[in-house]
């Protein structure tokens, strides 16, 4: 008999008996993993905009040194996998020198994220940031404002309005690439849903999974577009 | 004037540029521009484009930054260039409370999209001086009354013509309480039936003894407001003289055939 008949079976068998039990059944360690991807994304989000953001103005920042050294972290950063990050931070972290230190799964994973999705948003922040007119910069100058209230007054509100449909599209991108961190046998809502497939040989926990990160997704879509229209009150 | 003190600081001039020199790359931009500009003149500078007019301006509140000469403003030395020929800057905060003392007009307006007339109006003053929204916003909605768009306070900017941007411009820099009003080319962006507007609030400025530097096209204001014209080719000033006398019988051949050619 193949897989897929057996599975098969067991489909047809859940749908005799009772869907709805079943479901119930696999709902709480679903939610229990939805509640892991949540954590995961939810720190590294906060945790890795402000880094982001400081990322940017380095590399913006006169000193040609600070900036050659920030190019080249996010080179580091988006050039290898995001899961060959994890790995090392987790297993070989510990026997480099110096900064070398072991970090529980869950920390580990947090760093990671972190590391790697700051060098992308950095990037999000430069280029809106560089799309500001220089004339934007002058005027704030003959007004009195320091960089810093330039920065925060002026620049940094015309840069949200203009990176919002990016951020969008990197931030959902964060709530399924949460999954990755199954490699270091945290259980996350596609990991969850996995064991479930595996134990019970039925796909239905996939399409539970599947709804749940749909769902978070809708979520931050609708949260992005009240955002982008909460900002669409001016034109540039 | 009564009293012998007032006219003696009356004396001290709001800004004297002593042989500027400003290079781009190769290109000399100013070649050791001087000018000594008193309270109450209303200056404008013709020329050419690209003769260093607009970035004589600029120099003058350290938008750009010169390679040798000296700039005092009101008596506060901005830059100066010692015997070795090194110029030096006054420290930073130094430097602001003294660019503070100049407001500027821009080609481009240079509003803030994102904020209402208003807003565009009281953030320095709020964010700079520290003053309560409170405070600022009767002041402010005074300046909007006197450039006649009271009723375009909650605007955007993006919203108004560019005559009403260039007016909103300048009540955002009289609401910081210059001394001098630096104009860089303000009617150059507007479309011509737009001009009026903008030169009337200007001229209403100059009624009232406001200090101007302006960068300008329009020689109708030149001759009409201004106390004194400039008139600068290459990087030089030819000419600086009584708006009357400039007009009617200028000395210098480049600025006879510049007029020429203008009017």
């Amino acid at each position: 008999m193949t897989i897929q008949t057996r599975i098969g079976r067991r489909l047809v068998g859940v749908a005799r008996h009772d869907g709805m039990t079943y479901f119930l059944e696999i709902l709480q360690p679903l939610l229990e993993g939805t509640g892991v991807t949540l954590h995961v994304f939810l720190l590294t989000l906060a945790l890795s905009v402000p880094f982001g953001l400081g990322l940017a103005l380095l590399r913006l920042s006169p000193w040609r040194l600070v900036g050659r050294v920030v190019n080249g972290y996010i080179w580091l950063m988006r050039g290898t996998p995001l899961m060959l990050q994890m790995l090392f931070i987790y297993f070989a972290l510990p026997f480099v020198p110096v900064i070398g230190v072991r970090l529980p799964d869950f920390p580990a994973a947090i760093v990671a994220f972190v590391l790697n999705y700051a060098a992308y948003f950095a990037e999000i922040f430069r280029a809106g940031i560089q799309s500001i007119e220089r004339g934007q910069y002058e005027a704030a100058k003959v007004l009195g404002l320091s960089y810093g209230q330039t920065m925060r007054r002026v620049v940094l509100p015309q840069v949200i309005k203009r990176i919002l449909p990016p951020m969008s599209n990197e931030t959902i991108t964060l709530v399924k690439d949460t999954s990755l961190i199954y490699v270091l046998a945290m259980n996350d809502l596609l990991r969850a849903a996995r064991g479930l497939v595996q134990r019970d040989f039925t796909t239905m926990p996939f399409v539970v999974a599947a709804a749940f990160y749909l769902l978070m997704t809708l979520v931050l879509t609708w949260g992005f577009q009240y955002l982008e229209k909460r900002h669409a009150v001016y034109d540039d | 004037m009564p009293s012998t003190t007032t006219e003696l600081m009356d004396v001290t001039p709001m800004i004297a540029a002593r042989k500027l020199y400003k290079r781009f790359g190769r290109a000399e931009v100013l070649k050791g521009v001087s000018l000594t500009i008193d309270k109450g003149e209303v200056i404008a500078v013709i020329g050419p484009s690209g003769s260093g007019k607009s970035t004589f301006l600029r120099c003058l509140n350290h938008l750009e930054v010169i390679d040798a000469g000296e700039i005092v403003i009101e008596g506060d030395t901005l830059v100066d260039t010692d015997a070795s020929g090194c110029c030096r800057y006054a420290p930073e905060p130094e430097l602001r409370r003294i660019c503070r003392k100049m407001g500027m007009v821009f080609q481009q307006f240079n509003l803030f999209p994102h904020l209402t007339v208003l807003q565009n109006i009281t953030e320095a003053p709020i964010t700079v001086k520290g003053l309560s929204r409170e405070a600022v916003i009767p002041q402010a909605e005074e300046l909007l009354r006197k450039v006649g768009l009271l009723e375009k306070r909650d605007a955007y900017p993006a919203r108004l013509s560019g005559g009403q941007k260039q007016r909103v411009a300048i009540a955002r820099a009289l609401a910081m309480e210059p001394d001098i009003m630096l104009f860089d080319e303000p009617t150059s962006a507007l479309d011509p039936e737009l001009t009026g507007e903008v030169l009337r609030s200007m001229r209403q400025l100059a009624d009232e003894r406001m200090t101007m530097l302006v960068v300008t096209h329009e020689m109708a204001f030149a001759r009409d407001v201004s106390t004194r014209v400039v008139f600068m080719d290459e990087g030089e000033i030819l000419e600086a003289r009584a708006a009357r006398e400039m007009f009617a019988s200028p000395a210098h051949p480049r600025t006879r055939a510049f007029l020429e050619h203008m009017l």
